[in-house]
């Protein structure tokens, strides 16, 4: 049980800056998602913390404890790698035990100790198998087991599922929040994919080219994304961004795309006042963009006429992707849309879940501005 | 009992789903023979000449002299240990085989020892001029060994230790003793071990060392924990070129081995080619002991090489 804290941290590779300033505390029994793309220093943030990497500037604590130079080992973490990392030459009982022989802990407690992390996985029948007579899905859980028998103060998770088929993928995600819930520790868990930190985590942390962009709830960085990378970051397909000028006073005030205009709703007339006469980037996300005959009721409908270049049947949803002025985006509409490819299709735009991003610094305008 | 009605699309594709399993069989058994019988046919041709030499040690002098080694399958009654025996208890052989035994285990030992943690250190620890020291040693693959005969037997006679060695005999250190020709093969053997384990080393995957220092290894626990049982088919490869060079080295043991009394096989058999001449059937007998500890030393490890123990480590 314990908290972690980056206190202003950079890490450099010669004249590469891997993690830059990087500042977040994370609280005891939090489960904390690190998500950027790769190459965003994120798995460099989660090996400063293990240990793996030395920190070239700032401060890492665990707990109350300032642990920059006490060795991986004594930092009381354990750690599941993308590649399971499982000791070939032993069984999956030694896989798991091998850090506790280590410590001398006494053979009865490993026993017990062994058995019941197998338990929690269901893998107690391959206890004697070694790591090569197992399936993917296994070995991941032999890693997760070799982890939790540690009961470590933090665990650390670098990409565990990546190696997994989809559908496994999905189950492996529910079963670990499960044992978020059950061991009731620190998780700190890196991903480039933003469906498992969306999914998964009480936070997010977004990284971008070594700097955190923005740390909240799924929900938080969902709504309300403090500039253009979360906002098309994080929610599958990604916003659609329209370059646009604000134009019109009050009650007048509208978005011009060149391609088309749209109504600013009086709640947001304020926040753009001092961009009238500019650019800004406009952002809408996919759902928000309705077919206008099956249009959700209660909504500040916004007519765009567009044209459909492909349509893409999901089941219980359509995703259009649709053109204007040169611009392509994107709609996910009711099914029973009659939109077809080549035709032009009637579009209402909701636009009470507009985001706007000042189109310099492509930070947000508004009530999703960082604060 | 034959289907009743075998013209149904279910009833003819399992009748159908046998002989097409045994057809395509078949026709793979056909298209391996082929390759099996050149397999045979080479394997048969390179070791002809081993079987020649050791059918002619089981025959008595005249026999060698009057005809061919292939007759002995004719009168397989005349074949006789003769040679053997005298080769073992009147020329020496006997001692010659220990002394071989003597000077090749812990030259072997002592390489793959030294080597495997010059090797750790070059693949895994961090320290200043690793990559250039490394180059330095591979650099001294190159070297020939004649070039270092002179200068290394003109240090051992300046550092001969002249007090005998117990037990093994001859002198304790320096020329004519058994820890001087240690030394020298190890020297000689370790460029080529460090190459070979650190390349190993290298391959092992990084994730696996990281993960034992988080369970909390050491240096030494890693080594000893993860690397080296790892490392065994390149272990086992080299221990079995290690034991083979100091085997049949004959040139090293020439110059640095003055004793007679410590002459390892090879010497020895060199010295009944020149000092029997023709009497092949003794020298067919000693070739093929010396043959007889290589021989059980690789079956005893082969299995090691095709093994493919790192299977599973990661997803792959």
């Amino acid at each position: 049980m314990a908290t972690v804290t980056y206190d202003h941290v950079t890490k450099r590779f010669e004249s590469i800056v891997a993690v830059n300033d990087f500042n977040l505390m994370i609280p005891d029994k939090e489960f904390l998602v690190l998500v950027g793309p790769s190459g965003c220093g994120k798995s460099t943030a989660l090996r400063l913390l293990a240990g793996l990497e030395e920190i070239t500037e700032g401060n890492v604590y665990i707990g109350d404890r300032l642990v920059n130079q006490i060795p991986a080992k004594d930092r009381d973490i354990a750690m599941v790698f993308q590649s399971y990392a499982l000791y070939p030459h032993m069984s999956v009982h030694d896989n798991m035990a091998f850090g506790l022989t280590l410590r001398k802990t006494p053979k009865e407690e490993i026993g017990r100790r062994v058995h019941e992390a197998a338990q929690i996985l269901g893998i107690e029948d391959l206890l004697k198998r070694k790591p090569r007579q197992l399936s993917g899905g296994q070995r991941q859980r032999v890693a997760l087991g070799r982890a939790i028998v540690r009961d470590p103060a933090v665990f650390l998770l670098d990409e565990p599922l990546s190696n997994l088929d989809a559908k496994l993928r999905v189950q492996t995600r529910a079963e670990i929040s499960k044992l978020h819930q059950r061991l009731g520790t620190t998780f700190i868990y890196v991903t480039h994919d933003q469906v498992e930190a969306m999914t998964m985590a009480t936070r997010i942390a977004v990284m971008k080219d070594g700097l955190l962009q923005q740390v909240g709830s799924p929900q938080d960085l969902y709504d309300q994304p403090h500039n253009t990378f979360v906002a098309g970051f994080i929610g599958s397909p990604a916003m659609n961004f329209f370059q646009a000028t604000v134009k019109g006073q009050r009650e007048e005030m509208h978005l011009d795309t060149g391609g088309f205009r749209v109504p600013v709703p009086a709640s947001r007339v304020n926040d753009l006042l001092p961009y009238l006469g500019k650019e800004v980037i406009f952002g809408i996300r996919p759902e928000n963009v309705h077919d206008q005959e099956y249009q959700p009721p209660n909504i500040e409908a916004a007519p765009v006429t567009a044209m459909v270049d492909v349509t893409e049947l999901m089941g219980n949803e359509i995703f259009l992707h649709l053109v204007e002025g040169g611009k392509p985006f994107l709609a996910r509409v009711d099914p029973r849309t009659r939109a077809r490819p080549g035709q032009e299709v009637r579009v209402a735009f909701d636009m009470a879940r507009m985001h706007a991003f000042d189109s310099e610094t492509e930070k947000a305008i508004g009530p999703s501005e960082e604060r | 009992m034959a289907r009743q009605n075998p013209s149904t699309p279910n009833g003819s594709t399992v009748a159908a789903a046998p002989l097409t399993l045994a057809l395509r069989t078949g026709r793979r058994l056909a298209g391996r023979v082929p390759l099996h019988l050149a397999l045979i046919g080479l394997m048969l041709l390179w070791s002809i000449p081993t079987i020649a030499l050791l059918v002619s040690s089981f025959r008595e002098a005249t026999a060698i002299a009057s005809s061919g080694w292939w007759n002995a399958i004719k009168e397989p009654l005349d074949l006789t240990v003769d040679n053997y025996q005298r080769v073992l208890e009147k020329q020496g052989m006997a001692r010659a085989f220990f002394n071989s035994v003597i000077i090749t285990v812990p030259s072997t030992v002592l390489v793959i020892l030294v080597a495997a943690w010059a090797a750790y250190a070059f693949a895994w620890m961090k320290f200043p001029a690793r990559n250039l020291l490394f180059l330095l040693m591979v650099a001294l693959l190159v070297v020939p060994v004649q070039m270092t005969l002179i200068p290394v037997l003109r240090l051992y006679t300046d550092v001969t230790v002249d007090a005998e060695l117990p037990i093994l005999g001859g002198r304790i250190f320096g020329t004519s003793s058994f820890v001087g020709m240690w030394v020298a093969h190890t020297a000689y053997g370790l460029p080529f071990a460090i190459y070979l384990l650190r390349n190993f080393f290298g391959s092992l995957p990084r994730d696996l060392f990281e993960s034992a220092y988080l369970d909390g290894a050491s240096d030494l626990g890693v080594f000893f924990r993860i690397v080296l049982p790892l490392s065994m088919p390149a272990i086992s490869a080299l221990a079995i070129f290690q034991f083979l060079w100091v085997w049949n080295d004959l040139l090293v043991a020439l110059i640095l081995l003055g004793d007679p009394n410590l002459a390892p096989m090879t010497l020895k058999i060199s010295n009944l080619v020149s000092s029997f001449g023709t009497n092949y059937q003794v020298l067919t007998a000693a070739a093929f002991v010396s043959m007889t500890l290589p021989l059980i030393i690789f079956f005893a490890l082969q299995r090691y090489f095709v093994q493919g123990i790192l299977s599973g480590a990661v997803k792959g």
